[in-house]
């Protein structure tokens, strides 16, 4: 567990940003990794009194306050109706119901970990991260970017009719991922994320131009070969990197059975 | 500092330094079925119910404690023993280290859902790990506690 000088409830963003400046302090938000440290901080920056663990849903978009937990997430009907019941199965391998009371999504996203279901997931649907300073950048270019001393307030995932489906392979049920698969079904093409490569997840597109809407088993096994190549696989622990990228087209296969390769 | 919250149903004020846990709070005012397991919160034994929700205590600052409605096993004596029933008659209680934990997420399980099939007990007790009994003994035993359940509602 960290060490801090102080904890401080912050009663505003403004607050956390401007003590998030200074490199000993650090902001907390589920504390279930950075409990896992060993840092020495002089501010904790608690986000918790901020009344930002909403799920708002409006015409437009959905809107998911930064300290909004992934059980929370997870058991939101709205947005399970609005994206596809995946977002469960996207998050409910992660440890136990217990972790994902407490685990909040604006911590998952900044972490912006390899092994992180939650990232691979947002991935593929029309998502977007308020920062504090920054404003509101794609996830895409938030996931690619280096770590920075902004204070991420929510998630807006916008209603483009896009559906997400996901699917991990884990050596055991709540392990970290060996890999994790994702595709968001669009009007116009598909959306590919593969994550825990073990590097962090990255998303590609593919035009229905390329790949029409309706696949032959032939041309599935096409496109998975497609995506699995498109990505660069590691090895560590858990696996080597060319079963990862076998185990990545396998899942982009299932995945592509279970659209029904029809665009929405 | 200085935080103020309610266990099993008592007003406490206790004084915290800032970087502890609410594992550590709990035990250091004498709640002791809070287990300290893995510390890298994988294993489900420090489980209590934090304003109606099961959490992990060793993952929970003591200070965001503050104001909270806390319960852990102590504060559910006779709901713990009839689950205990349940489990012994299974065989699912070796050294029982897990126990606590176990236990109060299948009260969380019961205040959420109270009528849960087979897969969605196994989905929710998923985080509580257990080295002596391989999991089946406890599916049985919280197969069999669920529709003594059903029957008497």
């Amino acid at each position: 567990m960290f060490t801090a000088n102080e904890y401080i409830k912050v009663k505003s963003f403004d607050e956390a940003y401007e003590l998030n400046q200074k490199r000993t302090n650090k902001i907390v938000a589920g504390n279930m990794m950075l409990r896992l440290s060993h840092r020495k901080l002089n501010k904790a920056i608690d986000l918790s009194g901020l009344e930002a663990d909403y799920i708002l849903e409006t015409e437009s978009e959905f809107k998911i306050g930064c300290m909004c937990t992934l059980r929370d997430l997870e058991k939101n009907e709205a947005f399970a109706k609005c994206f596809g019941p995946d977002i469960s199965e996207a998050l409910g391998h992660i440890v136990g119901v217990q972790f994902r009371n407490s685990a909040t999504v604006g911590g998952s996203i900044f972490g912006r970990f390899g092994f992180s279901d939650v990232l691979t997931y947002f991935l593929v649907l029309d998502t977007y991260v308020n920062l504090y300073k920054d404003g509101i950048v794609p996830l895409s270019e938030y996931a690619a970017s280096d770590y920075d001393n902004d204070v991420i307030m929510e998630i807006i995932v916008n209603k483009d009719g896009r559906k997400a489906y996901y699917e991990s392979f884990r050596l055991t049920d709540t392990d970290f991922p060996v890999i994790s698969a994702a595709v968001g079904v669009h009007k116009k093409g598909r959306f590919f994320a593969i994550g825990a490569r073990p590097a962090k997840a990255r998303v590609i597109y593919a035009d229905y131009s390329e790949f029409p809407e309706k696949l032959s088993p032939n041309e599935i096994a096409s496109l998975a070969e497609y995506v699995s190549e498109s990505f660069n696989y590691g090895t560590n622990i858990r696996a080597g990197a060319g079963y990862r990228k076998h185990i990545a087209k396998v899942l982009t296969e299932r995945l592509l059975k279970k659209t029904g390769c029809e665009k929405p | 500092m200085k935080i103020r919250l309610k266990i099993n149903g008592k007003d406490f004020a206790p004084h915290i330094y800032p970087s502890m846990i609410l594992l550590d709070l709990l035990r250091d005012l004498g709640f002791k079925s809070v287990k300290r397991g893995c510390g890298t919160t994988n294993c489900g034994l420090c489980t209590i119910i934090m304003d109606n929700k099961s959490v992990l205590s060793c993952s929970v600052p003591a200070a965001r404690a503050d104001g909270k409605e806390i319960y852990t096993l102590e504060g559910f004596q006779d709901k713990a023993a009839e689950i205990a029933e349940f489990l012994a008659d299974e065989g699912a209680d070796q050294c029982g280290f897990c126990a606590p934990g176990f236990v109060m997420n299948v009260i969380a399980l019961e205040k959420e859902n109270p009528n849960p099939t087979e897969k969605e007990i196994d989905e929710y007790l998923v985080g509580n790990l257990c080295r002596c009994t391989g999991y089946m003994s406890q599916h049985r035993a919280m197969a069999r506690y669920f529709a003594h359940k059903q029957k008497e509602a």
